[in-house]
C-alpha cells in the first residue's frame, strides 16, 4: 500500500492540495467565499515554484471558466474553483464546456444563492446546475474532497465531460480534519500525462473548435453528451476502483452505510451523510434497523443502483439541503423517487428539505427524521415534503 | 426519412461539435444566399486583379494570370468587384439570379 501522510488541514486546504499534486496546466479563477482559499492557496503555490501551473487572475467568473475552456481546447489541463454566485455567473461557459466535451476540473465549495446574500452552505449552487452537461461528485468531508479531486482530473479526461466537485461551504471548506495526503509521486503517476486526441495547439492536425451547430447538426451533439453521461458510471467506478487498490480508499458511486438490512433509511448527500452516521450507530446499538445512502456522483445520476438498493427499505427519509420551489419534492428526493417508480418499487418516501443558507442540522434533527420514519410504518402519515428546521 | 440518407447521424460525429481537418470553409458552400451575381464580361476585362483582390471571398477564379470567372458556390454577391472595376464601362456587370436563371 502507497505511504500516506496524515496532516490537519481545512477542506480548503486539502482541495487546494490536490491541485498542487496534480500540477495542472493552467487554473483560472476569481475569489468568492468560501472557495477564495483553494485558488488564494495555490496562487501561493504558484508563486513559490512549487507547480508549473499557468495562473490567470482574472475579472469574473465568467472569465475563469472562459479561460479554462480555452486553455483546454488548446489542449491542457484546466482547473478553477469557486461557490453559489461566481458558479452561477460560469453557468453560461459551464454549458459551453461540457458541450465542447472539454474535461475541466472544477472544486465547487456549496453555498446559498443570493437572495437574500448569504455565503454559508447549501446545495443550491451545484443544484442549478445539475442539467448543465458537468459530472457532479458530492464529498462527505475534506478527505473526500481530496479524494475525489484526483479521481476528477481521470474521470474528466477519460468520459470527456467536465466535473465538479464540491464540498459543503465552511463545514467542510473551513473546519480542520485529520487527513490522509498521499505522496507528491503517486498522485503525479496516477494522474498521469494528458494526451488529448484532438487539441488546438496540434499544428500536425488541425480542428474547428466551438463552430455554428443550428437545427441540422445540435440534436446530435446534445445526444452525444447525453451518451457520454450515460458512460461516465462505469468510468467513475473503474477510476474509483483504481484509487482504492492503489490507496486504500474506495468510493462507488454511492455510499451504503449499514443499509444491507436496514428498514429506515436515510438518503442524504455531503457533509449531512457523516451527522446521520453517527445517528445511525446510535439507533443500531439499541437495536432499530437504521441506515443511510450516501449518493457520491449526483450525476451521471446511478438510478437503477440506487433503487436496487434501497430495495429492502421500509421507509424512505431524503435530506435535501436545496428547495425545487414547487417542484414540489426537492432535486434529490424527485430523483430517488423516480428511480423507485420505474422499478415498481412503491415505497413510502418523505422529503426534508433543510439547512438552507446554513442553517445548522444537528444529531437530534436526524434522529427525529428516523423516528419519523418509525411512527409512518406505525400507520402515521406526513407530509411528502417537509421543511426541517425553519421557525414556524 | 430522407435527411437519414445525408446528414451523419449522432454516432458518427467527431464529439463535441468538433471539425476535423483544416480548409473546410471550401467545403461549406455559402453561394446560395446570393441575390445578384457578378458576371464577367472577358472581351473587356484587362486582368488587373483589382476584383481579385477586393473580394472577400476568394470567389475570383484567376488561370494564368487571367481573370477567368467566378466561384458561385461562394460568392455572396456583394458586387465589390463591379464597383472596384477600373475598366471603363466596366468588365463585371452584377445581375440578379432571376435574370441568371432565365438566360
Amino acid at each position: 500500500m502507497a505511504k500516506t501522510n496524515i496532516v490537519a488541514k481545512t477542506g480548503n486546504e486539502a482541495m487546494a492540495d490536490a491541485m498542487r499534486q496534480i500540477n495542472p496546466d493552467v487554473v483560472a479563477a476569481y475569489p468568492i467565499t468560501p472557495a477564495t482559499e483553494i485558488v488564494q492557496i495555490f496562487s501561493g503555490y504558484v508563486a513559490d515554484g512549487l507547480v508549473k501551473t499557468e495562473f490567470v487572475p482574472v475579472e469574473s467568473e465568467h472569465s475563469a471558466m472562459s479561460a479554462c475552456i480555452g486553455a483546454s481546447a488548446a489542449g491542457g489541463r484546466a482547473m478553477t474553483g469557486t461557490s453559489s454566485q461566481g458558479l452561477a455567473l460560469m453557468a453560461e461557459m459551464l454549458y459551453v464546456a461540457s458541450g465542447l466535451r472539454l474535461p475541466i476540473v472544477l472544486a465547487d465549495v456549496n453555498r446559498a444563492l443570493s437572495s437574500p446574500i448569504n455565503i454559508h452552505c447549501d446545495h443550491s449552487d451545484t443544484m442549478m446546475l445539475k442539467e448543465s452537461g458537468w459530472i457532479q461528485i458530492f464529498s462527505e468531508n475534506a478527505q473526500e474532497g481530496y479524494d475525489n479531486m484526483i479521481q476528477a482530473v481521470r474521470i474528466a479526461e477519460k468520459a470527456r465531460l467536465p466535473v465538479i466537485v464540491t464540498t459543503d461551504g465552511f463545514i467542510i471548506s473551513h473546519g480542520m480534519e485529520r487527513i490522509e495526503i498521499l505522496s507528491d509521486e503517486d498522485v503525479k503517476n496516477f494522474v498521469g500525462e494528458y494526451k488529448p486526441e484532438q487539441y488546438l495547439l496540434n499544428s500536425a492536425a488541425p480542428i474547428t473548435i466551438g463552430a455554428l451547430d443550428l437545427p441540422d447538426y445540435y440534436f446530435e451533439h446534445r445526444r452525444q453528451a447525453a451518451e457520454a453521461m450515460k458512460e461516465a458510471k462505469s468510468i467513475i467506478l473503474d477510476i474509483s476502483k483504481e484509487y482504492g487498490q492503489k490507496f486504500g480508499r474506495s468510493y462507488g458511486l454511492f455510499e451504503e452505510y449499514k443499509l444491507s438490512d436496514a428498514e429506515l433509511v436515510i438518503v442524504a448527500m455531503g457533509s449531512t451523510a457523516g451527522t446521520t452516521k453517527v445517528v445511525v450507530d446510535e439507533l443500531r446499538a439499541s437495536g432499530v434497523k437504521a441506515g443511510l445512502l450516501k449518493p457520491r456522483v449526483f450525476r451521471p445520476f446511478p438510478k437503477d443502483e440506487i433503487a436496487s438498493a434501497l430495495k429492502g427499505a421500509k421507509a424512505i427519509a431524503v435530506l435535501d439541503r436545496s428547495d425545487s420551489m414547487n417542484g414540489n419534492e426537492g432535486p434529490v428526493c424527485l430523483e430517488v423517487k423516480a428511480a423507485l417508480y420505474d422499478k415498481g418499487l412503491a415505497k413510502p418516501v418523505v422529503d426534508y428539505i433543510f439547512g438552507l443558507g446554513g442553517r445548522e442540522i444537528r444529531l437530534q434533527d436526524v434522529e427525529m427524521v428516523y423516528n419519523d420514519l418509525a411512527s409512518m410504518l406505525k400507520g402515521k402519515t406526513f407530509d411528502k415534503v417537509n421543511y426541517m428546521g425553519v421557525r414556524e | 426519412m430522407k435527411e437519414k440518407e445525408t446528414k451523419p447521424g449522432w454516432k458518427e460525429l467527431p464529439a463535441g461539435g468538433l471539425i476535423i481537418g483544416g480548409g473546410t470553409a471550401r467545403d461549406f458552400k455559402t453561394g446560395d444566399w446570393r441575390s445578384n451575381r457578378p458576371v464577367l464580361i472577358p472581351e473587356k476585362c484587362i486582368s488587373c486583379l483589382t476584383c481579385w483582390m477586393y473580394c472577400p471571398d476568394s470567389a475570383v477564379i484567376v488561370k494564368d494570370g487571367k481573370v477567368v470567372g467566378f466561384d458561385y458556390d461562394h460568392c455572396k454577391g456583394c458586387g465589390i468587384c463591379e464597383h472596384e472595376c477600373p475598366v471603363k464601362g466596366k468588365a463585371i456587370k452584377m445581375i440578379s439570379e432571376k435574370e441568371a436563371k432565365n438566360k
